[in-house]
């Protein structure tokens, strides 16, 4: 590995809009809302930036492809302006782009935003996926949906530490009780009501063993993060925030055609996280991170994520939860700002969703849900399924 | 000596007791009930996928370029042009040079293409021939054709030596009989009255075809083990019979009552129930029924006696089913009432024909790569080996994945997903002897999964794209019926 980015560069600026079902809201609007009030919290004009990238995932089922609905929306002067796309990953992305393009000299300062318009889709959960990985995927793949693939997880995790359906379903069933617990003191959260690991349990099924309440909200939204040169950073504000590490890592196709993964955790992750700890210098997860917010498309992702992240023990999740380890009173509070599962998921958008929080948390700026103290922010992406997948890990702090 | 090499069966393992139709639709026409149970196709099966499922059991232990040749026999095409013998061919990944042909347009066709096999092999033109006959019977709700008609396919390897039943002749009547049709457009049979069908077609061409073949090769009824014929007439199949001079030990069950009317492969299925009976010089007379009659004399070998427990036959396949406990389940799976699909059913990604023919062998063949240098089989085909300690690049040889079993990796029912039959159940499947790819699981309920559950696989219609005409033809994972 090269000498990463450490501390070469900052965010100076953040926005987000309120995730949900912005029935009335259309792609510039929320383009505009995340991006106004990032380049304000900055003290920017829209004239001071360079470069830009821009994360979508379901091009033209909503936003529209290439760079031009970001560049021609908030009228960047013909500045270069790149559109990325890496599933679930694709705000991440952006935001790596942005930084590694600052983080290079090339620009002092860039725009990273993400934006996704699901609910113009007529879809209840996401779009149909059979093309996912091209024409061919449509006729060799089962007839899968994302929560049917991380329901395969589920059903291998369960098996591997001897839990039954029912005993597995009530630990997930605390992961989702507990973003549901943060989410409703979000106001910008697509869902804001707390619930019961019971109204998780009666939950309807939508891909066994994983229920309605194992599931994140589809929602519409946009955020964006303006990245500057770190020596030039407090000439913009006070409270920076760096960029500790910045990882992507996607499957070699071994999980699903190969038999040695077994099906309980995400490969991707795991190896994903050891450079990005490397990077940031990280030895000791479990004690060096304050607070993170991971990929919790499904409750059952987000506990093999604790433990490929390296965060809880393999197989130790479970007491981790049961401990009250990962709420907000807890020694990692995760989800704080109520994660994919309340806060919710357009998919352009939610990398830079999750630094958002880890910003403002950092900054002191989180109001009812501000942690103490906070030093390092763990984000997480995971963009696929568990048999294929892009997974992002960014570490940021003071 | 010519004959029948080997055989295979297929029956959909659903069945519809036809109380559960008459109770649906019996009100409408009273006098049409009848007992016993019809075989239903799954909402993903049609001739081409039936076929290819009794060939698989016919050919199980044969080396595939034996194959010289594919004759289907169906009256229920799924396409009026594009032949179906080709896409069977390719399904069992036989060599491309092979002679190929569909038999169609009578329930005659599949004795018709038998005959026609077997003068193939006299004349020297191939060594053997693979002849399945598949139907999938759809009659008009409240008719007796609902509840007498049935599903399956059955498959004969016919070759010019080691023949488990010889071939000793056929006598044939052929006739512009009009007892039923149906048109271009026709989605079920019309038909002229039920009692001229009966007296005028049944009763008359099934004997002259049977006595023509007797007294053409100068044998008595009594020289006869077994005599098969369609059992459409249930009263006058017994007197037919009888008039012949048969004894009721000499007539094999017609299988009306068990599993009902196959359409082209029906005498074949009885005449395959008849083998898994039969002993070494058994003569067995076979006629079918359809604008006139075939009637074809083979006699069994000692070559009987190594196939007929080793081969998945009628009799397992009658024995291994679920019930179907919805009419109106069974009016969805057949396209005759047309339920909610909502947007996921819908909306349908084109499909890359380009693509489907230049990757055939690997979409409709299901067949993989195996890396010659660490020997890991791997489906899709790769170019770069997918074992991480190997990762040879372009040292693959063809590895095929339909005739291998395997057990289930993981599995879900996913509600979400379209699927004319919810749950849609998926599985990652790791195959016995190496390999692991995902794929859709059909004719089974959730309940019966579980991590290693033993699967084989299945040619399916995985997608229908109506709009563009388009029957996604891929494999998916079965739990082993039998």
């Amino acid at each position: 590995m090269g000498e990463g980015i450490k501390d070469r560069v900052a965010i100076i600026g953040m926005g987000c809009t309120r995730f949900g079902e912005h029935w009335a809201k259309g792609p510039e609007d929320l383009i505009v809302e995340a991006f106004t009030e990032a380049i304000g919290d900055a003290g920017i004009e829209t004239k001071d930036i360079q470069a830009a990238w821009y994360g979508s995932c379901y091009d033209e089922f909503n936003v529209g492809k290439s760079a031009l609905p970001l560049s021609r929306t908030l009228k960047l002067p013909f500045i270069p302006v790149t559109r990325v796309e890496n599933l679930c990953a694709s705000g991440s992305e952006a935001l790596r782009g942005a930084v590694y393009a600052v983080a290079s000299g090339a620009y002092d300062i860039a725009l990273a935003l993400g934006a996704e318009k699901l609910k113009d889709t007529g879809y209840g959960g996401l779009p149909e996926m059979s093309t996912i990985l091209g024409t061919k995927s449509r006729v060799i793949f089962p007839s899968i949906s994302a929560p049917g693939a991380f329901a395969m997880m589920a059903t291998r995790y369960f098996s591997k530490y001897g839990m039954t359906a029912e005993e597995g379903k009530r630990i997930l069933a605390k992961i989702s009780v507990n973003s549901h617990r943060n989410g409703a003191k979000n106001p910008k959260a697509h869902l804001q009501r707390v619930i019961t690991e019971e109204d998780v349990l009666r939950a309807p099924i939508i891909a066994s063993p994983l229920g309605l309440l194992d599931c994140c909200g589809v929602s519409d939204g946009a955020a964006a993060a303006i990245i500057c040169r770190a020596d030039m950073a407090k000439d913009f504000r006070a409270d920076p925030v760096l960029i500790k590490a910045l990882q992507i890592g996607t499957s070699s196709g071994e999980e699903l055609g190969y038999t040695r993964w077994d099906g309980s955790y995400v490969e991707t992750t795991g190896r994903t996280a050891a450079r990005a700890y490397e990077e940031a210098g990280i030895r000791d997860p479990r004690r060096e991170i304050s607070m993170m917010e991971v990929h919790d498309c499904f409750s059952i992702t987000e506990l093999v994520t604790y433990e490929d992240l390296g965060i809880s023990p393999r197989g130790r999740a479970r007491n981790d939860i049961e401990d009250g380890f990962f709420t907000m009173e807890g020694r990692i509070p995760s989800q704080p700002d109520g994660g994919l599962k309340c806060f919710g998921h357009p998919i352009g958008a939610s990398g830079l969703r999750m630094l958002y929080e880890m910003y403002k948390q950092l900054q002191g700026r989180a109001g009812e849900r501000q942690i103490k103290d906070p030093t390092i922010g763990l984000t997480h992406n995971l963009g696929g399924f568990p048999q294929m997948n892009v997974v992002s890990v960014v570490l940021v702090g003071l | 000596m010519k004959g029948i090499v080997s055989y295979g069966a297929y029956l959909p393992i659903s069945r519809l007791d036809r109380d559960v139709i008459f109770e649906g639709m019996g009100w409408l026409h009273q006098g049409t009930y009848m007992k016993g149970e019809k075989c239903v196709a799954n909402f993903d099966e049609d001739s081409v996928t039936m076929a290819v499922a009794s060939a698989m059991n016919c050919l199980e232990g044969y080396d595939r370029d034996y194959v010289d040749g594919l004759y289907l026999a169906t009256t229920t095409s799924p396409f009026k042009e594009r032949r179906c013998a080709g896409i069977i061919a390719t399904a069992l990944d036989l060599k491309g040079q092979i002679r190929s042909a569909d038999f169609t347009n009578s329930t005659s066709a599949g004795t018709s293409a038998l005959i026609a096999a077997i003068d193939c092999i006299s004349a020297g033109s191939a060594n053997s021939i693979l002849l399945c006959a598949s139907d999938v019977r759809v009659g008009k709700p409240g008719s007796s054709q609902e509840l007498s008609f049935s599903d399956g396919a059955a498959c004969l390897l016919l070759g010019s030596e080691d023949a488990i039943a010889s071939w000793e002749g056929s006598y044939s009547v052929s006739y512009d009989f009009p007892d039923h049709w149906r048109t271009d457009s026709d989605k079920a049979d019309r038909s002229w009255e039920d009692r001229f069908g009966r007296e005028e077609g049944y009763r008359r061409f099934i004997p002259e075809a049977i006595s023509g073949l007797l007294s053409k090769y100068n044998l008595q009824p009594k020289h006869i083990a077994k005599v098969i014929f369609p059992g459409i007439y249930q009263r006058d199949h017994a007197s037919i019979c009888t008039r012949l001079g048969f004894e009721p030990g000499q007539v094999q069950d017609h299988l009306m009552t068990a599993m009902g009317n196959t359409g082209t492969s029906y005498p074949l299925m009885i005449l395959i129930s008849a083998l898994e009976d039969s002993r070494p010089g058994d003569r067995i007379v076979v006629a079918g029924l359809g604008n006139g009659s075939d009637a074809l004399l083979f006699q069994v070998t000692e070559g009987i006696e190594k196939v007929k427990d080793q081969k998945r036959g009628v009799k397992g396949y009658l024995e291994s089913k679920i019930q179907l406990e919805s009419y109106e389940k069974y009016l969805a799976f057949r396209d005759l009432v047309s339920p909610e699909a909502g947007i996921r059913g819908e909306v349908m990604p084109y499909t890359a024909l380009s693509l489907t023919w230049r990757d055939r062998r690997e979409i409709l063949g299901l067949c993989g790569t195996r890396c010659k240098k660490c020997g890991t089989p791997q489906y899709p085909a790769q170019r770069v080996c997918v074992n991480p300690d190997c990762r040879a690049i372009d040292a693959m040889e063809p590895y095929r994945f339909s005739d291998k079993r395997g057990k289930v990796f993981s599995f879900t029912g996913d509600l979400l997903a379209f699927t004319p039959n919810p749950p849609g159940i998926y599985a990652v499947i790791d195959f016995d002897g190496g390999g692991r790819y995902w794929f859709d699981v059909t004719d089974c309920d959730l309940e019966s999964m579980k991590i290693g559950t033993p699967v084989e696989m299945s040619l399916r219609r995985r997608y229908v794209d109506e709009r563009g005409g388009i029957v996604g033809y891929f494999w998916k994972t079965v739990p082993i019926r039998f």
